[in-house]
């Protein structure tokens, strides 16, 4: 299986052709490339685990020791990034990875009703919302913490939503980060519709600005019939959108095996669009394939469909208990892979970050953990009221006539607090 | 004022709409080139383009799905879902996401998406393609569901579901789409969402929608006949229900029966006999009561006659009512 499912000429940015490959092909500079421990055969909740979906047969540009790899078709998109914006990617997906410490520390404390951990994904995350242009529009699931950094959100509006403020917690317009979604691929479809929405606009305004959508979901997602939906519309309307599967290899408590015989970037092929499998726990090859495959639909050629293959090292949510159905060797692998600490790893070798930097990049994130954790101690109470205010745009008579029910159901409790205030003072 | 079919006045007035409207557009399945299976969108495409009329992969969710997605971007969608038994695979899209985006975004999204939907039976079809699916939207809370009983009521409706800011299903009485009545382009007949008294009585009221009202007036005609004046009363709106029209009129005759072609359990019928009886307790004469369809899948073609309420069922209906 090569890494790139369809050659598509002349639409990256370094208009270099992606051309199908063989395993582990142009791998270059570490020997170890292309001979990575094989994920245990052994058997994990009765599945015989015998379709790796480790790193291998992906784009890779900086592997587990940090040592980097060259690429005909996506070097180019990393080669000229200033070392700044590889530092902040550091510094990012240990923010994410901070703040999803304390955000489970607070669903331990009975501060949030639950919570949904994102460690071992961070650089699918940063990566590829990184990659995204302010004009480009991201439609997440439940766990695109990460994501939402990139986008610019106060990380604490995230928890409004576990806590049981809000359903949503931000506005999207403002940061072109939909609301989660915790309908299983349902958002996928809304961004499709998105994308195919900038297509009219550019029928209708020539000079609207250019923009994709990146829609993400994960590998138990990739079995619901809208995600294939999305897909048929996608191709049909060459929608600009970037299909953004994290295969972090659990649904729960569900293998990948039991989603699908086959890594996902075979079923691109299947609805003639391209297809990316990548290295997710790799930031800087994250980030180069999502910037092709970006450039490639605000250019006009249509959607893309990018598998990053990672791991959830935590549970599924706080609700969760990884323990009862997969093996300990398996973490452990994965944990090998780590995304921070190779591209630390990497970040010295090269002489672009010292002692300092990551001390401060630590200390930056205990201080945003106690800003989110100060913010969401403070969150007040919801009112009811408001939701009477938001199921409609228009007046609407029944809720009308139950919000007036409701006033009066609780102005009576006021009166009769208040003549049992009399009745003490009498 | 002219006369022309309800299929024709749903035409005219999507054209109507696609003319003054250039965010406004049509996707669904076969409504290009053929015109939809009921023809409602003939000649449209060709007046507007494929861009405007859109042909959509088979694919009922996608529809839904994507026109959220297009109305977020400031679109006005306007799906049609081929038959009423093939919503459901949309009806997860339709019930938990384009009901709840404003809701859930504390009100800062909304997506106006209009959903016609051919739905009833009466046409003598084979299964899924008659079905009275309007109380499983109903229930829903953020949608709004209107229902035309004729051409003039179906040229305005499908014009007023996409002004409204709200996610509107239109259903359309199929069986209805071939009967002509008299259409007045010029002046709207008001809020979709309101009641109309289609017939003046004093002895009770009969509350009809959609295909229904032309057989609850020829009911209150017949009842005539035998000296009793009922008043009939085209519901139009499903959600919201116009309860003060109904609460009005049953004050006044102290009688209520309510027809519809879905099954009597759990359905509209239910709500208002329920609302009503509250509203007007100390103005009844009788229970209300609810004349529809069984507890049962929609039967097959050559037995419809029996499910379906027809003028004797109601006035065995109304008979009930008069007897206490």
């Amino acid at each position: 299986m090569g890494a790139a499912q369809q050659a598509d000429t002349g639409t990256s940015g370094s208009g270099a052709q992606v051309s199908p490959r063989p395993q582990a092909g142009n791998q270059v500079g570490n020997p170890q490339a292309g001979n990575q421990p094989p994920i245990p055969a052994g058997e994990s909740a009765g599945v015989l685990r015998n379709t790796g979906v480790g790193p291998e047969e992906a784009v890779q540009l900086l592997d587990e020791h940090g040592g980097t790899h060259h690429d005909a078709t996506f070097s180019p998109y990393i080669d000229k990034l200033d070392p700044d914006v590889v530092r902040g990617f550091y510094r990012d997906m240990a923010t994410v990875r901070r703040f999803d410490t304390e955000a489970t520390a607070l669903q331990r404390q009975g501060e949030l009703a639950m919570w949904v951990p994102v460690i071992g994904q961070e650089a699918a995350q940063i990566g590829s919302g990184s990659a995204m242009k302010k004009a480009d529009y991201a439609f997440p699931t439940y766990r695109e913490h990460g994501v939402a950094l990139t986008r610019g959100l106060d990380l604490a509006d995230l928890l409004k939503l576990f806590r049981g403020i809000t359903n949503g917690g931000w506005d999207p317009r403002e940061t072109n980060f939909h609301l989660y979604t915790l309908v299983l691929a349902a958002q996928t479809l809304h961004a499709v519709g998105y994308a195919m929405g900038i297509s009219r606009d550019l029928v209708a305004d020539p000079t609207t600005e250019p923009a994709a959508v990146v829609a993400y979901f994960g590998d138990g997602a990739s079995s619901e019939g809208d995600v294939h939906e999305s897909m048929v519309f996608a191709a049909s309307y060459d929608a600009p959108v970037v299909f953004f599967c994290q295969n972090n290899n659990w649904a729960i408590s569900v293998p990948f095996e039991v989603q699908s015989k086959v890594p996902l970037v075979n079923r691109a092929a299947g609805y003639g669009i391209p297809g990316i499998r990548v290295d997710g726990n790799d930031v800087l090859a994250v980030y180069a394939v999502t910037q092709w495959a970006l450039d490639h639909a605000r250019n006009g050629h249509g959607p893309v469909f990018i598998e990053a293959s990672t791991y959830r090292v935590g549970a599924h949510t706080t609700a969760d208990d990884p323990t009862k159905y997969r093996m300990g060797a398996e973490e452990e692998l994965w944990k090998t892979r780590d995304p921070l600490a190779r591209l630390e790893t990497y970040l010295r070798a090269e002489n672009l970050a010292d002692d300092a930097f990551f001390e401060q990049v630590k200390n930056d994130g205990d201080e945003l953990a106690a800003h989110v954790r100060r913010v969401t101690l403070a969150l007040g109470g919801a009112d009811i009221r408001h939701k009477f205010a938001t199921v409609y745009a228009e007046t609407h008579p029944l809720v009308a006539e139950e919000l007036a029910w409701f006033e009066n159901y609780e102005a009576s409790f006021a009166d009769v607090d208040t003549e049992n205030g009399q009745g003490g003072a009498a | 004022m002219s006369t022309m079919t309800m299929a024709k006045a749903i035409n005219e007035g999507l054209r109507a709409t696609l003319s003054k409207d250039p965010k406004s557009f049509l996707m669904g399945e076969d409504i290009g080139a053929l015109g939809g299976v009921y023809r409602i969108t003939e000649g449209l495409q060709k007046e507007f383009g494929a861009h405007r009329v859109m042909d959509t992969p088979l694919a009922e969710s996608g529809i839904i799905g994507t026109a959220l997605g297009m109305a977020l971007r400031g679109h006005r969608p306007i799906c049609e879902i081929q038959f009423d038994g093939f919503v459901f695979p949309a009806f997860n899209q339709i019930t938990t996401q384009l009901a709840k985006i404003r809701t859930r975004s504390d009100g800062q999204l909304s997506a106006p998406v209009v959903i016609r939907i051919p739905y009833g039976g009466g046409i003598g079809s084979i299964e899924h393609h008659s079905e009275s699916p309007e109380a499983l939207f109903a229930h829903t809370a953020g949608l709004r569901i209107i229902t035309p009983s004729n051409a003039n009521d179906a040229y305005w409706m499908i014009q007023q579901a996409v002004e409204c800011k709200d996610p509107v299903i239109v259903f359309e009485p199929k069986r209805r789409y071939w009967s002509k009545g008299e259409v007045d382009t010029e002046n709207s007949p008001g809020d979709p969402f309101k009641a109309h008294v289609v017939r003046e009585g004093t002895d009770a009221t009969l509350v009809a929608y959609g295909p229904l009202v032309p057989v609850a007036l020829a009911a209150a005609n017949a009842a005539a006949e035998d000296g009793h004046s009922v008043e009939v009363i085209d519901l139009r709106s499903i959600s919201p229900i116009d309860f003060d029209t109904v609460e009005a009129s049953v004050n006044k005759t102290g009688r209520l029966v309510v027809a519809h072609e879905a099954p009597t359990f759990g359905g509209i019928g239910g709500e208002i006999a329920s609302r009503i009886s509250e509203r007007c307790f100390y103005s009844l004469e009788a229970p209300a009561i609810r004349v529809g369809g069984f507890h049962m899948p929609y039967p097959i073609a050559r037995v419809e006659e029996h499910y379906l309420p027809d003028i004797d069922r109601m006035l065995e209906a109304l008979e009930r009512a008069f007897a206490y």
